[in-house]
């Protein structure tokens, strides 16, 4: 991959406490990557070194094989939108807009066109005499986004922009956001916890835990591959389970989980202990094994999720949690039934 | 909700009632009386009613109808409260020196003569033969005046009653007004260039820092002013810390004068009002966003821009309204320079004290705090109409 922006061996120490450890990342240019992380994850601290509120203890960060690390933050043309918009509040929507190209120096009459062409784009001139006290979560939110893009800056960083959004706003908003990166072809990269989100509009999700990466990869691969157990966990819902390798082929293995004995692809070493994660709509439900891997389970609890039941299996110890559409019928408690799953939907985890 | 009845209404009159009380005693009443004060001059009236009335159809050219003088006389005989009667004296003796032996004079002759309505004054006393006397009572028998607040201005009214300006030598309020401004307005400066950044440290640093900041600030004003005035002795006098220090470290040769003049009172008016400048600016500041200037600098403002852009414009309504109270306490200082000024540098008050003091002149006290009083609202109806129309932080 061509790199745009690099950060090579970077740790951040806040005191005795190390936020970011020895990162290695690349973003390519017209990107979108998400960083994703729970709160403390360091995901933040990285956008921040990123934009140059926050100095690097050690490594270094490149953007188009420049080093930046010790730019100020005003000379590295990012767009940042943050968490609480951080709009002027002295300063009318239109003001706002046009505070980046008055620091550009760009002439007065351009900037009128250049403000009022980008207020456009995002449907805010008729608001454009406002001030942002006077607009509503999603609008203020706009003008964030539309003064972070204005001046055409290589890269927007955004820090959770959603967050303090409603659910409907936040899912139109993710939508609107999608379609300005492909539209106008920016490289963007977008802290978050919420990994719907993520889910949503990346090209690519890196999963933090700890200060470190877990997982970069795009995000079918990191939701139906996940390579460590946090990631599993934390990116949908999943079934963790736990088993020994007793026969190990070049692309099968034979995972044995309490009696039963599950056939999962991929390579892992004989005699090994794994843990194994399965996805509950990956679980199909019949009178019939209709995959390599079926198992005889007992509905142990259903419970209604409007569109969807969640279904609670138990096979001897095991307890698998299945998602079973609504026109599959009601499953009575204690109802016995045939769980099937292949062997590709059981992704090995690294321990 | 139900409105309050009589009884809930009556209770919170009665808990609401010692603040009214105090208010009414110790705020209304007093300035109620200065301002009186200044404009009331009844001494004269008082005790010549009858001649008030019969003078009002004199037009105070040449010498008043011969009603005028059987007024007076009238009013001279039926004058009983001796107190009264020295004071309308004083009064008019200190408009034209003289009424006090004419005025006795005549007092008695008008007590001793069969028929008040005729006596003759002239034979009482050569002097009533001259209209100024005449025209001093005239003037002196309207209830009120406006001349002590013309004084206060250094004005007066002439002969023909139309207004003029003091002469140079008799005038100084303006000067000393003029002064108080200049210090007060020296002063706010003063406070704002030092304050300003001090509030901006404060609301940027954290935990420790900013609470030995502000206590910094604080501790000044749990001091009693006497004490920080005293200990500004000490650092500038000649032989001075500040002094000595300079001179040690060869900066200076000979002691820089820094105490009982301007520059003196600048520096500790500045110290003992410097709380009010900060704690407004600061309360300001920290309700300001704080990722407001990481944004301003993602968008490309250098430090400098940012701050004269971003938050100098949200740290306005703190500044503003910091300048206005050092400015409107600053005009009120007595004590501060009286001790570390010179001659040249006493300010409005100390004339109020002198007078309300040192030479029993409540009228010309009462007018010249009228006027401290009037420039204070001005000022505040100004700052009033200003920060109206920016939007606060926040809001």
């Amino acid at each position: 991959m061509d790199a745009f922006i690099e950060f090579q061996r970077v740790t951040k120490n806040f005191g005795a406490v190390t936020v970011v450890d020895r990162l290695d990342l690349q973003i390519a240019k017209g990107e979108f990557l998400s960083l994703l992380g729970p709160s403390g994850s360091g995901k933040t601290t990285i956008l921040m070194m990123l934009a140059g509120f926050e100095r690097p203890t050690s490594g270094s960060i490149l953007l188009a094989d420049r080093p930046i690390t010790h730019l100020p933050p005003h000379r590295r043309q990012m767009g940042v939108v943050f968490q609480n918009y951080a709009l002027f509040p002295h300063m009318s929507v239109a003001e706002n807009v046009a505070f980046p190209l008055e620091m550009q120096r760009v002439p007065r009459a351009e900037i009128t066109r250049r403000v009022e062409r980008a207020l456009d784009m995002v449907r805010l001139s008729a608001l454009k005499d406002r001030k942002p006290s006077q607009l509503s979560g999603g609008q203020q939110q706009r003008v964030a986004l539309t003064r972070a893009l204005v001046f055409e800056p290589d890269v927007i960083l955004m820090d959770e922009p959603l967050g303090a959004l409603d659910k409907q706003l936040r899912e139109h908003m993710q939508l609107e956001i999608r379609d300005l990166h492909r539209r106008l072809g920016l490289t963007i990269v977008f802290v978050t916890h919420d990994q719907s989100e993520a889910l949503t509009m990346s090209d690519r999700i890196a999963v933090f835990n700890a200060g470190k990466v877990e997982q970069i990869d795009t995000p079918q691969a990191v939701y139906d591959h996940p390579r460590t157990r946090f990631v599993a966990e934390f990116i949908g819902e999943t079934n963790l389970v736990e088993g020994k390798v007793v026969e190990a082929g070049a692309q099968q293995a034979v995972v044995r989980v309490g009696e039963a004995a599950l056939n999962v692809s991929g390579h892992v070493s004989p005699g090994r202990d794994v843990s194994l994660s399965l996805r509950p709509e990956r679980i199909r439900l019949g009178k019939e094994p209709v995959a390599a891997n079926a198992l005889i389970v007992t509905v142990a609890d259903c419970i209604y999720h409007g569109d969807h039941m969640r279904l609670v299996l138990k096979s001897g110890p095991l307890e698998l949690v299945a998602r079973a559409e609504r026109l599959a019928g009601d499953w009575a408690v204690g109802t016995e039934t045939v769980a099937s799953f292949d062997p590709q939907d059981c992704t090995v985890l690294a321990s | 909700m139900s409105r309050p009845s009589v009884r809930d209404r009556s209770r919170a009159f009665v808990l609401v009632a010692p603040l009214i009380l105090f208010l009414a005693l110790f705020f209304v009443w007093p300035l109620w009386t200065m301002v009186t004060a200044s404009v009331v001059d009844d001494a004269v009236t008082k005790v010549l009613p009858r001649t008030a009335v019969a003078m009002a159809d004199w037009d105070g050219s040449d010498l008043p109808p011969p009603a005028v003088h059987g007024a007076l006389a009238e009013d001279l005989r039926a004058a009983e409260d001796q107190q009264a009667l020295g004071e309308a004296v004083r009064r008019l003796n200190s408009a034209v020196s003289g009424f006090r032996t004419l005025l006795s004079r005549t007092t008695t002759a008008a007590r001793e003569a069969d028929d008040p309505a005729a006596l003759d004054f002239a034979a009482v006393d050569p002097r009533w033969n001259e209209p100024r006397f005449w025209r001093a009572i005239k003037e002196a028998v309207p209830p009120y005046t406006d001349r002590n607040l013309l004084a206060a201005l250094d004005l007066r009214r002439d002969a023909g009653g139309s207004i003029v300006a003091e002469e140079p030598g008799a005038a100084a309020n303006r000067i000393i007004m003029l002064r108080t401004f200049v210090i007060a307005g020296s002063v706010t400066l003063a406070c704002a260039a030092i304050g300003l950044p001090y509030a901006m440290l404060a609301a940027a640093a954290g935990g420790v820092v900013r609470a030995l900041l502000l206590l910094a600030v604080l501790l000044p004003l749990w001091t009693s002013l006497l004490v920080r005035t005293a200990a500004w002795f000490i650092l500038l006098q000649q032989e001075g810390l500040i002094n000595r220090t300079l001179t040690s470290l060869g900066i200076i040769d000979a002691p820089l004068p820094l105490i009982f003049n301007r520059l003196g009172v600048i520096i500790a008016m500045t110290h003992v009002l410097l709380p009010f400048m900060v704690l407004p600016i600061y309360s300001v500041l920290i309700a300001v966003p704080r990722n407001l200037m990481p944004a301003a600098a993602s968008l490309g403002a250098g430090p400098l821009r940012a701050f004269w852009r971003v938050l100098l414009p949200l740290a306005m309504p703190g500044l503003m309204s910091g300048c206005l109270l050092v400015f409107m306490v600053a005009i009120g200082y007595y004590i501060t320079p009286a001790l570390v000024g010179g001659a040249n540098d006493q300010m409005i008050s100390s004339v109020i004290a002198f007078y309300a003091l040192g030479t029993a002149n409540w009228g010309m006290a009462g007018a010249l705090g009228l006027i401290l009083l009037a420039v204070t609202l001005l000022l505040y109806l100004v700052y009033g109409r200003l920060s109206r129309s920016p939007q606060l932080p926040g809001a």
